[in-house]
């Protein structure tokens, strides 16, 4: 098994015919995601790469195609816009890779998909990959490999690294979601962590944080009181100064809050395995799962 | 995007908000004349962003429109903590008999703006927060409905007893929060909200951030940056599309992606050097950017080996291979550079730099570690 996505899952892909949106479509459709159809407004009928339907609405792509989950790849401006489309057409889970999002439209996206009943990842995310069955996002499939630990993570390219080591050393993953690295996100460690709880087909799991806000010492807590399954975990920003965005916008230390120093210890009082450095976590997960 | 603190009185000012009357100087002569204007005593302040503008006497009392105009000259062209003082804004020295604290955050937590208040004002309401957290009343509001009348009048009884100081406090609280949201802010402030011996309620300073990816589509708030209150290296790297932030140390980082960066930089320090600086070169794969990156990086003297740490999805390597090409041709780097890539397009990656007489290492450990001890040997 898997978590949130698998070889059943029904993809619909809005802005397909952009830049990213269609470069990135096609390398899901080579790792054998079923892509069931594409939105772009006033591009209905359309066939992408001669096979998948184009329709000018979710609701449409929905009716026609059965689509039960949504990529976003839409430019920033039009994102928020996007999401409550997706969750208003009846999409259960929506991911939106968009970076840039303005926060204040997520105050009020957020909202809106859960009195609907959707899921949201991201915005601001590489979203997720179940090796061998399905990949949503930008996930790179090929250094992947199908097996029983899970990965959540706060990044992109450093998840790369860390699945990297992994496959390298042989050890499968059951599915690796990236979060995303803004203030105001759809789901959290805390979701991620608790859905591979109960995921019978992973042993181990990979908390990949980094500094700004308090989601990794919740979920620590959660650890602590919830999981039977092992935790391993980083924290990326140890030498990052204060009150700096790093890159994403929710990387920043506010204060004498959010930084790595507590969150590790958080870890460690968790019974959280903490990586000092990303090859650590081949160690340290074969420690985990012996 | 921080605004300087005559920015955030104006916005607060067009919400409605009372305030003194002040004005913004960038000479002297403009601090004599609003000082003069203003009449009796004033107060000239720093335009930096930075703390302790105060310690570092940037904040001056100034009894005549000709104190205020040598306190101008002394403040203007100042350097506080790296940062010299374009602008001083004057204002008028208030007489207080009270001085509280209203804020309002985005908050990851509850996914909204939370306002918090204290009586305990104009100090850092950090301490605050951390000493006597039993002072701040903090309430989230429902971004969807938000901020109610009732919850206005609630945190306004939470600072004043008197019924029309609590009256023009809930109206501030509104006019505050619709400032908050107008303009995609992710902190609003004002420290102190004071009232006078006569009994009125007035903001004395105020203290603006707005979310960085407002900035995109509102060319309004855009045109509040001021490129001189920042690093001319982290302006430069603005605008080429980069994101970087100045470090003290001494090995230059480029990297693809925010946490590979900040993990790249931890890895330096653990294998027992410094980063010299944050630089992440974003997802798209253009030559041009890492072109700007080492352009950036090797300005900085304190540089004394550069590394390269890409991990190739979206981002492909061989395009990295040709910006570092490129960049050597067009501009001599006079330090060592270690290459570490791996992903998409490695192979011709590494054709690309054997051509230039350089080796691509694939393992990120190995690559700062390599660095790490070119500089030790530097020195």
């Amino acid at each position: 098994m898997s978590i949130f996505i698998n070889k059943d899952t029904r993809l619909v892909v809005q802005g397909i015919t952009g830049r990213d949106g269609s470069f990135h479509t096609k390398q899901m459709m080579e790792y054998g995601t079923q892509v069931v159809a594409g939105v772009t407004p006033g591009k209905g009928g359309q066939k992408f790469e001669g096979k998948v339907p184009v329709f000018n609405t979710v609701a449409d792509a929905v009716t026609n195609a059965g689509a039960d989950t949504a990529v976003i790849y839409v430019p920033p401006v039009g994102a928020a816009g996007a999401v409550m489309e997706a969750a208003d057409a009846g999409i259960k889970l929506i991911v939106c890779i968009t970076e840039g999002v303005p926060v204040m439209e997520m105050t009020r996206v957020m909202p809106y998909v859960s009195a609907r009943g959707a899921r949201l990842i991201g915005p601001n995310c590489p979203g997720l990959i179940s090796p061998g069955q399905s990949k949503v996002g930008i996930i790179p499939g090929n250094i992947c490999t199908a097996g029983r630990v899970g990965l959540v993570s706060r990044s992109g390219t450093l998840t790369y690294e860390v699945v990297n080591h992994l496959t390298k050393r042989g050890i499968g993953q059951s599915s690796c979601v990236g979060i995303g690295g803004d203030p105001i996100i759809g789901t959290n460690f805390i979701d991620c962590l608790s859905a591979f709880e109960r995921d019978p087909d992973t042993d181990a799991v990979v908390m990949i944080g980094e500094i700004g806000g308090t989601d990794e010492q919740n979920a620590a807590q959660f650890v602590k009181e919830k999981m039977s399954k092992p935790v391993v975990g980083f924290i990326a920003g140890q030498t990052a100064p204060k009150g700096r965005r790093m890159g994403h916008a929710g990387a920043i230390i506010s204060g004498s809050s959010g930084t790595a120093e507590e969150k590790m210890a958080a870890f460690a009082d968790a019974g959280i395995a903490v990586m000092k450095r990303p090859i650590d976590v081949v160690e340290l997960i074969t420690a985990a799962v012996a | 995007m921080n605004l300087h603190e005559y920015q955030a009185r104006e916005l607060l000012k067009a919400a409605g908000v009372p305030m003194f009357d002040g004005g913004v100087a960038g000479t002297p002569e403009e601090a004599e004349a609003i000082a003069r204007k203003l009449g009796g005593t004033t107060v000239i302040k720093a335009q930096v962003h930075s703390g302790g503008r105060g310690k570092a006497g940037g904040v001056k009392l100034a009894k005549s429109p000709g104190e205020a105009r040598e306190h101008a000259a002394a403040i203007l062209g100042m350097t506080i903590k790296g940062l010299v003082v374009q602008k001083v804004l004057v204002v008028p020295a208030a007489d207080i008999a009270t001085e509280a604290y209203v804020g309002l955050i985005m908050d990851r937590a509850s996914q909204g703006p939370v306002f918090m208040v204290s009586s305990a004002g104009g100090v850092d309401i950090e301490e605050v927060a951390a000493r006597t957290p039993e002072k701040i009343t903090r309430l989230a509001v429902d971004p969807v409905y938000g901020l109610l009348p009732h919850q206005a009048m609630g945190l306004a009884f939470a600072l004043y007893q008197d019924y029309a100081q609590v009256k023009t406090a809930a109206r501030i609280m509104q006019q505050l929060y619709r400032v908050f949201t107008a303009n995609g802010c992710s902190l609003a402030e004002i420290n102190p909200l004071v009232t006078t011996p006569t009994g009125e309620v007035l903001a004395l300073d105020a203290k603006v951030s707005i979310d960085d990816n407002e900035l995109d589509r509102r060319p309004d708030l855009a045109a509040l940056r001021d490129d001189s209150a920042e690093a001319p290296s982290e302006v430069a790297a603005r605008e080429a599309g980069l994101t970087f932030i100045k470090l003290d140390g001494n090995v230059g980082c480029v990297v693809n992606g925010a946490g590979l960066a900040m993990a790249t930089m931890d890895l330096v320090k653990y294998y027992g050097g410094e980063p010299a600086n944050f630089l992440d070169i974003g997802g798209s794969s253009n030559p041009d950017k890492v072109v700007n990156a080492l352009r950036i990086i090797t300005a900085d003297p304190a540089v004394k080996a550069i590394l390269f740490n890409i991990f190739g999805g979206i981002t492909r390597t061989d395009d990295v291979a040709n910006g570092i090409k490129t960049a050597l041709e067009k501009f001599p780097v006079n330090v060592p550079i270690v290459v570490r890539l791996t992903g998409t397009n490695e192979a011709e990656a590494v054709k690309i730099l054997q051509g230039i007489g350089m080796t691509a290492l694939s393992d990120m450990d190995q690559a700062v570690e390599k660095v790490v001890g070119l500089v030790k040997e530097a020195a």
